[in-house]
């Protein structure tokens, strides 16, 4: 018995603890100002999957599209008790919006034949929430978005309950089905120390490939490669190797990759500065707080 | 993203300026573990880099989910329930679930039961983590020394089937020692180990005070030779959680609410002896509480980091008199020797483990059975000696010190706060709550200067200091420990005093004077050390001179004054016994 799991997850820009100048001047995202982390709500949904698996048995993966150094969130992920990690990373795949970032992952998923596809409602710097849902919609699965509890889990049959902002829901759905998760679902463990101090040695190809770059700068390439290979080899040999697949691996159609998969332009990127403007103070009293709420009620904004 | 070990500069450069590769090679015992356990360290590097990633995730899982919590905990408790369980408060419940979860139950225990197998100054540091989240929390988690008893102590059939559960976090444990009348004195335990013909144990007896009495192993301390009227006549026992040992009480208590503590009645509960008859007291129990007294060193440090850190906070941020309050000469002083005070107990407790850990080592090496060749066998040998003397005088120095300064820092950080200290808006008033316990438990501070002064006398302090004061300092610091070498001699000084006075009994009434002085000192020679590595600690340097030094000559000079008058006049002084309504 149990559930095979694949959770979706992104690095990000931490947004949370931005040092120096977060914009560059002409407006986009100065990423090395950012420290790159979990996307927070994908942490949410591998915790709900390794619960599934404490609870009922079955596997978890985790899979990440994105550069080499994506893999810090792949070994956060082993540390914190997956079972397997998977870096999707090429060249071609660079320049993905959400439709060509969900069609490169749904073929990595149908690859893996999971029961349960898990994904963070939303990330926290492209803040579409759109890539869970298009990937249940191109594998055919069921989509059950904003998971805040998961109910049951019986035989092929699921109940969720989902917030749906003023109110809960609770359906119930037959697998295979893609869940994404709420950061009020749950609380996610805390990585095992055990597991760090083995886990922290695993590296994928790519990335062990620029460390032998940086360490034989004189080398030729054959040379290199030779090298990368052994050090691949002694590390598969320990369990230590994150699997690394390309488009090819995942039989992609590249025309759905990449820029070429991506219909969206960005137009034009605003930045807007909220500044305050003019304020009123309501006492603490029912009367006052009353007035409050009928002038919010009145422009619409609650109610 | 807020961590407690990260964020914390003291314990920062103390795990980067201490010596952890070395004591890393002790641990790993030539890192011959590796291969063996797949996550077991390669080499000193990697074994360091392990401990920086272990309080790493301890020191986030501190702050983001225990010390919110906390607050919580100290108005929740625990709850004693009908059928004799009892239900910790959600906090503590979680943080240990978490705790557990992070792999953190068996930081020192071998790899092969499950452990972490680290040193115990990495152990000592993240004690010193949790306790800042949670004092209270530190009680459960820091009983990870009665895992190690067991290590230490019991035979293979004990380790195999405790240690695992207990590395998980599955099961908790509890010293089980003080009874109504045995408190300080545990030679009189009265609570009885009998065996019955099949040889199996039993324990018969009430004991209190028991901190996570409702754990499922605990170590009792119960008289198998009822002959032998003294410490003698005691033996450690293992006793289960079961229908036979009933928590009959949880006392109400001024701190540490989180903490449970019981009343234990054992009705002929079965037991298994732990090592040899006789020795439970005298070896066992002394070895425990060694590691418990490095333990609630480390409380201390973290209840008065958590309250210092409250009052520089309000004092940079609260208004009077047109400015902030962290203005005025009288509140920089209070800041400053809070801080001042918490690296020094934090030099003498992190080098004190870190001379227990050498020890734990040359005693490990020593014990293998490994053939040595004659110079090196008497080498470890010296040293074996060496750090036991050592130990036994800076474990009770560390404790004593540590937890006195603890309950100055957190009535200072009341002091900060003023009015609001007082009230249970804000945190000032649970630390100094939880801080009072530190100076009680483990042995009071008391006697711990009682077993620190004997220490001092027969040199050992001396010895400490020789060894941390003699090399080659830089031009800038040489003077700095020159002026701790007249120190050593003015202490050497009382000491000769004290001595020609043959008299325990003045010895006595100048233990706390003489200890301080020696305090005093080790510090200074540390922080002399740290100030070769950091600019900030040079500044720490001139201070804790510019205000210990006159201490230590305000209390040469008493001591050396003979005046007896406390003993002499204590009816006077002490006036008539009152009576209590
Ligand atoms: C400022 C900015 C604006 C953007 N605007 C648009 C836009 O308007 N339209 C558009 O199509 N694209 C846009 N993109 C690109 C888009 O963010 C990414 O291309 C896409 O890969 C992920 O979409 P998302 O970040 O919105 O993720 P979301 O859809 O918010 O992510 C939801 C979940 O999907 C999973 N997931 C997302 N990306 C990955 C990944 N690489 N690997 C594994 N799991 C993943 C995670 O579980 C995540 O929690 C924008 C990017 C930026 C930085
Ligand atoms: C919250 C809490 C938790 C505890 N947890 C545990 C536990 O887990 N396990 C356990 O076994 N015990 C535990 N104890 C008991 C604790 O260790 C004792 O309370 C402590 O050792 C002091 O013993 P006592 O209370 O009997 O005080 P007493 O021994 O009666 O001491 C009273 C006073 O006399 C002084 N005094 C006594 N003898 C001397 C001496 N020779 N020289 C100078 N002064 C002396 C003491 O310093 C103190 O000031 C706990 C106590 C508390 C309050």
């Amino acid at each position: 018995m149990g559930y095979d799991c694949v959770v979706c997850a992104k690095q990000v820009p931490d947004t949370k603890n931005i040092t120096g100048q977060a914009m560059k001047d002409d407006g986009t995202v100065n990423r090395a100002a950012l420290p790159a982390v979990f996307n927070p709500e994908d942490l949410h949904a591998l915790e709900t999957a390794l619960d599934i698996r404490d609870r009922f048995g079955g596997t978890v993966t985790v899979i990440t599209m994105g550069l080499p150094k994506a893999c810090q969130v792949l070994r956060d992920a082993l540390y914190r008790g997956a079972d397997r990690a998977i870096l999707i990373t090429d060249r071609r795949a660079a320049g993905s919006d959400t439709l060509a970032t969900s069609y490169i992952l749904s073929t990595a998923i149908r690859k893996l034949a999971p029961d349960i596809v898990l994904c963070g409602r939303q990330a926290i710097d492209g803040d579409t929430a759109q890539t869970g849902p298009q990937i249940a919609e191109k594998l055919d699965f069921t989509l059950i978005s904003y998971l805040e509890e998961l109910q049951a889990l019986e035989d092929q049959t699921i109940r969720v309950k989902r917030n749906v902002g003023n109110g809960w829901e609770v359906v119930e759905a037959r697998l295979p089905v893609l869940l994404t998760v709420m950061n009020t679902a749950n609380t996610p463990r805390p990585s095992g120390a055990k597991r760090i101090m083995r886990f922290k040695k695993a590296k994928a190809p790519a990335e062990v490939a620029g460390e032998v770059a940086a360490q034989m700068p004189q080398a030729g390439k054959p040379e290199q490669a030779a090298e990368t290979k052994n050090r691949c080899d002694a590390l598969a040999a320990k369990g230590l190797l994150i699997d690394q697949w390309d488009l090819s691996t995942i039989e992609a159609d590249l025309a759905w990759c990449g820029l070429a998969g991506s219909p969206t332009k960005v137009h034009r990127i605003q930045a807007i500065v909220l500044a305050g403007g003019q304020y009123r103070q309501f006492q603490p009293t029912d009367e006052s707080v009353g007035e409050l709420v009928g002038e919010l009620i009145r422009d619409h904004t609650i109610g | 993203m807020p961590n407690f070990f990260t964020d914390n500069e003291d314990i920062q450069f103390l795990f980067n300026h201490m010596n952890l590769k070395h004591l890393a090679g002790v641990c790993e015992e030539g890192f011959k573990f590796h291969g063996e356990h797949d996550f077991a360290p390669e080499n000193a590097e990697d074994a360091v880099d392990n401990y920086r990633r272990i309080l790493e995730t301890l020191g986030e899982l501190c702050a983001e989910v225990i010390a919110p919590s906390s607050t919580d905990t100290d108005r929740t408790g625990n709850v004693l329930n009908e059928d004799g369980t009892v239900t910790y408060a959600p906090g503590i419940k979680n943080a240990l679930d978490r705790l557990s979860q992070a792999q953190l139950m068996g930081f020192t225990l071998p790899y092969r039961y499950g452990g972490l197998n680290c040193p115990q100054l990495v152990y000592t540091m993240s004690n010193d983590i949790v306790s800042r989240a949670d004092a209270s929390l530190m009680n459960i988690y820091g009983l990870q020394g009665i895992a190690e008893t067991i290590n230490a102590f019991a035979d293979d059939r004990i380790k195999a089937d405790y240690l695992p559960p207990m590395a998980q976090g599955k099961w908790t444990g509890a010293m089980v020692l003080t009874e109504p009348d045995a408190g300080s004195d545990l030679q009189s335990v009265k609570v009885r180990a009998y065996q019955d013909e099949g040889g199996n144990w039993y324990v018969q007896g009430v004991k209190r005070f028991i901190t996570n009495g409702c754990g499922e192993v605990l170590l009792v301390l119960a008289r198998t030779e009822p002959e032998i009227a003294d410490g003698r006549g005691l033996s450690l026992l293992l006793v289960e959680r079961g229908p036979k040992v009933k928590v009959r009480r949880l006392e109400e208590k001024l701190g540490i609410h989180g903490s449970p503590t019981c009343e234990l009645f054992f009705d002929d509960a079965p037991a298994k002896l732990i090592g040899e008859r006789q020795r439970g007291l005298i070896t066992y129990v002394m070895s425990l509480m060694n590691g418990a007294r490095i333990g609630i060193a480390s409380q201390s440090l973290g209840i008065a980091e958590a309250a210092f850190r409250l009052a520089r906070n309000y004092a940079h941020s609260r208004r009077q008199f047109g400015g902030p309050i962290e203005e005025l000469p009288a509140v920089r002083e209070l800041l400053v020797n809070m801080r001042t005070d918490i690296q020094a107990a934090r030099a003498l407790t992190y080098f004190a483990t870190y001379c227990v850990d050498i020890e734990i080592g040359v005693v490990r090496k020593l014990e293998s059975g490994a053939t040595l060749d004659p110079t090196a066998a008497k080498q470890l040998k010296n040293d074996s000696r060496k750090y036991k003397r050592f130990n036994s005088m800076l474990t009770p120095m560390s404790k004593y010190w540590a937890s006195e300064m603890c309950m100055r820092v957190s009535n200072d950080s009341v002091a900060v706060l003023g009015g609001s200290g007082y009230m249970k808006d804000y945190a000032a008033e649970r630390h100094l709550r939880d801080a009072r316990i530190t100076t009680i438990y483990e042995g009071t501070s008391q006697l711990q200067v009682l077993a620190a002064v004997r220490g001092v006398m027969a040199g050992t302090a001396l010895t400490v200091l020789d060894e941390l004061l003699t090399r080659d300092w830089p031009p800038e610091i040489a003077p700095v420990a020159e002026q701790v070498r007249e120190g050593q001699k003015l202490l050497a000084r009382a000491m000769e005093f004290i001595k020609a006075q043959n008299s325990t009994e003045y010895m006595d009434l100048c233990g706390r004077r003489l200890v301080d002085m020696a305090i005093n000192l080790i510090v200074a020679a540390l922080f002399c050390d740290h100030a070769t590595a950091s600019p900030a600690k040079k500044a720490l340097l001139h201070r804790w001179l510019s205000v210990r030094l006159p201490e230590a000559r305000m209390n040469y000079e008493t001591i050396t004054s003979g005046n007896r008058l406390v003993l002499e006049e204590f009816a006077a002084l002490a006036g008539p016994v009152p009576a209590l309504d």
